[in-house]
């Protein structure tokens, strides 16, 4: 080994950190985004090559523990591609969450490892144990996040006194965690991480539906964390940088997620949303008739308007719809109708689903309005075309100061002259509340499968 | 507590890079666009895949003879692996979508 290897390691560190900084500043804009993330890939190959090449003393007895990097790498590698290459799009979220609940796993093992390392020095330990604990709570919670977006478990999860049994969980870790660091031996520490791992599960499992994209993004910002901590354990700069930027750029997506709900983060991680009692009480109070349509009305209704705004929810993406979409919005820009589409900024399981969808559908960019400038166009549109998304447009986040959703900004499609609702059913959705659209006077409910009723409406538009 | 600003003082070097990478990490996604917030989060998780790199440097500091340990860090670098490429292939896969012009039907 040269004597300048070192100072050659941690150049390259500092070109990678460069990367991410500099990836993660395109990634913010959609013209550089797709480059962005190739330059950040491109630093990351660089931090692994050069701590393959360069770190550890390469005596031959390191030939057995090369030989086992370089297959997990290609095991991971291949895995990671084929996973990522062959999921369908709307599987996208709960995917994202278990690569991050991988990286929080290799943070849990690291620490796990290290704790054998670090000899007398408790401060080091310390952190050791916190990129450990850290990466245990990331690990198990995200597994359970990606379980409940996969369908795997259905329901939200609580029971009484759930806040008590979870906060005597988490005082567990911590009193786990100081008793391996104290006791410097790895017994207690295996136990930390257990538990650890148990308060992820308990952390995730009573979130609702409509909170789950926060909670993936506070979870890969609890990685990032976990990773910035076996960084500071190892000086290493390169796992430094990056797992701070992403704690703190995590932390930050995270409530600018929140805000668009209206909702703390308190609320989200101790609160009931969508919880049976809060569905209750706020779905009493809703009287009046629900209107049906069918769908060669529906296809009339449309054919004959001016202008027409399509309202996409995630019963779109469950459909599988998103193709069938812009085939109406085609057929119907051929009959001379203007057709654009509005999107709530939580529209979908994630921020930026339902653009994610439609965009490989080849919808245009264009003909995509966020909330601010889709809200002042609904008064001049003739019917408002609501495919699966039922939240994001109920007025009770307007006029009901009870509601567990009051006070959430919503697209406006109460002023568009005629409503049409696709839905599977009367069933309410993630917030599990009644949507007192569906009875105004301007809505006709059309009930089925997204993607079916829209090809009914292709079909019938055709025969017009 | 000693020990703690032991460490710090120690490290003052690493403590910096993590406070000023705290604010770096929120000025540099500061306005971004609602539509990005998916691939955004995405690539950030793909960064965070970095935690290979000391999953590489545990399995190399091992003992050649602590068998149980050499699978976990194989196991280590595995999982960091999957976090890495899938991440950045995944993102990938989304950004490819929002191609500024729209593509012909053939």
């Amino acid at each position: 080994m040269m004597h300048t290897d070192g100072y050659v390691l941690d150049l390259c560190y500092l070109v990678s950190s460069v990367t991410f900084i500099a990836g993660l500043r395109m990634m913010s804009s959609p013209k550089t985004a797709r480059n962005g993330n190739l330059i950040a890939a491109a630093g990351m190959l660089l931090a692994v090559a050069a701590t393959l090449l360069l770190s550890g003393d390469h005596a031959s007895s390191e030939v057995l523990k090369l030989a086992i990097i370089i297959a997990g790498i290609t095991l991971g590698g291949v895995a990671g591609w084929i996973v990522a290459r062959s999921v369908k799009m709307t599987a996208m979220p709960q995917l994202v969450s278990l690569f991050n609940g991988m990286g929080g796993g290799c943070a849990a093992i690291i620490g796990l490892l290290e704790f054998g390392h670090k000899g007398g020095d408790a401060a080091a330990r310390s952190v050791v144990a916190a990129g450990m604990i850290i990466g245990g709570v990331s690990f198990a919670g995200s597994v359970i996040a990606f379980l409940k977006l996969s369908g795997a478990i259905k329901r939200p999860f609580r029971m009484p006194g759930y806040n008590i049994v979870n906060g005597a969980v988490l005082a567990g870790v911590l009193v786990a965690a100081g008793l391996a660091v104290v006791a410097a031996t790895s017994a207690p520490a295996y136990i930390a991480l257990a538990v650890a791992a148990l308060y992820g599960v308990l952390f995730v499992l009573p979130i609702g539906g409509a909170d789950m994209p926060v909670v993936i993004s506070l979870l890969n910002s609890f990685t990032g964390l976990a990773v910035a901590f076996s960084g500071l354990g190892y000086n290493n700069q390169a796992m430094l940088t990056g797992g701070v930027l992403v704690g703190a750029a995590g932390t930050f997506l995270t409530i600018i997620m929140c805000k668009a709900m209206n909702r703390s983060l308190v609320n989200v991680v101790f609160g009931a949303f969508g919880s049976p009692v809060a569905a209750a009480a706020a779905g009493t109070s809703i009287k009046g008739s629900v209107k049906d349509i069918s769908v060669s009305d529906a296809a009339v209704l449309l054919n004959y308007a001016s202008k027409v705004i399509i309202v996409p929810g995630y019963g779109l993406a469950v459909a599988q719809a998103q193709h069938a979409v812009h085939e109406l919005e085609t057929a119907l820009a051929a009959k001379g109708v203007n057709v654009s589409y509005a999107i709530h900024p939580v529209a979908g399981r994630m921020p930026g689903h339902m653009n994610v969808l439609l965009a490989e559908a080849n919808v245009d960019y264009d003909k995509l309005l966020d909330m601010e400038s889709a809200n002042p166009q609904f008064a001049t549109t003739d019917v408002a075309l609501v495919v699966g998304a039922n939240d994001v447009v109920n007025p009770a986040a307007r006029n009901t100061a009870s509601s567990p959703i009051y006070g959430m900004p919503i697209l406006d499609v109460e002023s568009a002259r005629n409503i049409i609702i696709v839905k599977r059913s009367m069933n309410t959705g993630y917030a599990g509340i009644e949507n007192e659209l569906f009875y105004n006077a301007k809505a006709s409910m059309l009930f089925g499968d997204a993607k079916q009723v829209l090809a009914g409406l292709i079909a019938e538009l055709k025969k017009i | 507590m000693e020990q703690l600003i032991a460490f710090a003082g120690s490290n003052i070097q690493m403590v910096y890079i993590l406070i000023l990478s705290v604010f770096l990490g929120v000025v540099v996604i500061g306005g971004v666009p609602s539509v990005l917030h998916t691939p955004l989060m995405s690539g950030a998780n793909a960064i965070h895949g970095v935690v290979v790199v000391g999953a590489i440097i545990v399995v190399l500091k091992t003992d050649s003879t602590n068998y149980a340990a050499l699978c976990l860090g194989f196991l280590a670098v595995v999982l960091g692996t999957l976090n890495v490429v899938g991440g950045f292939a995944v993102t990938d896969r989304m950004l490819e979508m929002f191609r500024p012009k729209k593509r012909r039907a053939p």
